[in-house]
């Protein structure tokens, strides 16, 4: 049976880990941990409730870049009209997380560092070049998210280490974000292929820059600037677009599961990016 | 194994119960605290019947620890009814059949109660996604659907 703390302070909480003799787990929306306590999966010695720390949940702007607290809930996430407006990406992709009852728990630390190839909130905050801050025992130092999963179940981040928060840039003018993902149902399921996409264009209309990112087709979410290098330059003319296609598929590394097979994952992940592409161009367009 | 001490309000009373860490909302509302309205159907926040209101935000009750409660309010069923007026959504569930077995019928209520307070005039879409979450392997849902309607209509005067 685990013991359980809530720590009031990242110091605290890091003591805390760096001391732990057995197996610790962080506790933030608890919406995977829960689960995987329940079935045996996990069987930690010490579960960590970073709930307490003042800041830890909630959104705060600072001159047009956003900092979202590490265990800030998808619902308060969706409820926060100037993240809408900036990042729109970001929390369509937050907000597909789960039902109601998930979202008012789950938040964007929980979704990377569960490390599920098929996260859904991941692909989008590495399009958006989101960074987390990561507190341990050596002091905080930012990373950009797609440092923290190295694989289905497992994260770079060291026993003493936690996030603490992340950050989104400030929106450049002409860009926007968008994500997409393929379910056979219209809600409450695991991506089959997730795609993340932000772009920002000049005034005639042409990419600038360019970031696609597909989800559930590898070990991780995967950033694919072959498919970016495919959009700059090009308004979404129907080259391009094939091109980015062609790109996204060459990227993908699926696994076979009940879920869907090698071969359609990767067509679905070039029509996925293809999509998301549009719509993030779309979007920028109109700002 | 040390109990933690919790202190929370429950349907707006100050409760305060003991419990091992690794219990769940669920497993105390239930069992410790006998409020058994609360349903016990996957425990993996598939199926909704366990929700309940957190600071006002709906929750799986079985995915949040016991000691998560600490300093929170809960709502539950239970606090719908006055006495022996029922809620204007537990009126309409019986009045639409919005149930057949009942098990997850304590589940919906809450979240339709949820959804109520936050937006008292939903669409038939707006409230089809929000009880996506909750289960119900009888009615089909458009009973459920029409019910809730019915409710928020008649909550705004209407």
């Amino acid at each position: 049976m685990p013991s359980y703390i809530a720590p009031s302070t990242v110091e605290e909480a890091v003591r805390i880990l760096a001391e732990a003799s057995g197996i610790a787990k962080i506790l933030s929306g608890g919406t995977d941990l829960l689960v995987q306590l329940r079935s045996g999966r996990i069987k930690p010695d010490l579960i960590v409730d970073i709930k307490k720390i003042p800041g830890i949940s909630g959104i705060r702007q600072r001159d047009g870049a956003f900092a979202i607290g590490a265990a800030t809930p998808g619902a308060l996430i969706g409820e926060c009209e100037a993240l809408r407006q900036a990042w729109p990406g970001v929390v369509e992709a937050a907000n597909l997380i789960g039902s109601t009852q998930v979202q008012g728990r789950a938040s964007l630390a929980g979704n990377l560092c569960n490390a599920s190839p098929a996260a859904d909130s991941v692909p989008a905050l590495i399009a958006a070049r989101a960074t987390c801050v990561v507190a341990g025992a050596n002091g905080r130092c930012e990373v950009p998210v797609e440092s923290i999963a190295t694989g289905p179940g497992r994260t770079s981040l060291r026993a003493d280490e936690f996030i603490i928060e992340f950050h989104l840039p400030k929106r450049p003018p002409h860009s926007a974000d968008a994500y997409l993902r393929f379910i056979p149902r219209t809600e409450m399921d695991i991506a089959v292929v997730g795609a993340g996409v932000a772009v920002t264009l000049d005034s005639g209309g042409a990419c600038t820059d360019a970031r696609v990112v597909l989800g559930a087709v590898a070990p991780t979410a995967i950033l694919v600037p072959e498919a970016a290098a495919a959009l700059i330059g090009h308004t979404l003319d129907e080259t391009a677009l094939a091109a980015l296609q062609q790109a996204a598929r060459r990227a993908c590394k699926p696994i076979d599961d009940k879920r869907g097979t090698i071969e359609f994952r990767t067509k679905v992940a070039g029509v996925m990016a293809r999509r998301a592409a549009v719509i993030a161009y779309e979007r920028a367009g109109e700002r | 194994m040390s109990k933690h001490h919790v202190s929370t309000t429950i349907n707006g009373e100050p409760t305060e119960f003991l419990c091992e860490p690794q219990l769940t909302l669920l497993d105390v509302l239930r069992d410790e605290l006998h409020l058994t309205g609360s349903k016990e159907g996957c425990s993996s926040g598939d199926c909704g019947a366990c929700s309940v209101m957190v600071d006002g935000r709906l929750v799986c009750s079985c995915l949040m620890l016991a000691v998560e409660a600490e300093g929170h309010a809960i709502e539950t069923v239970e606090g719908l009814a006055r006495g022996h007026d029922l809620h204007p959504l537990q009126r309409k569930f019986l009045e639409h059949a919005a149930l057949q077995c009942g098990f997850c019928t304590p589940g919906l209520l809450i979240a339709a109660k949820a959804l109520l307070d936050r937006n008292p005039k939903p669409t038939e879409a707006e409230t089809r996604y929000w009880i996506a979450g909750n289960l119900c392997r009888c009615t089909g849902y458009d009973k459920v659907i029409r019910a809730i309607l019915d409710a928020a209509a008649e909550l705004r005067g209407e």
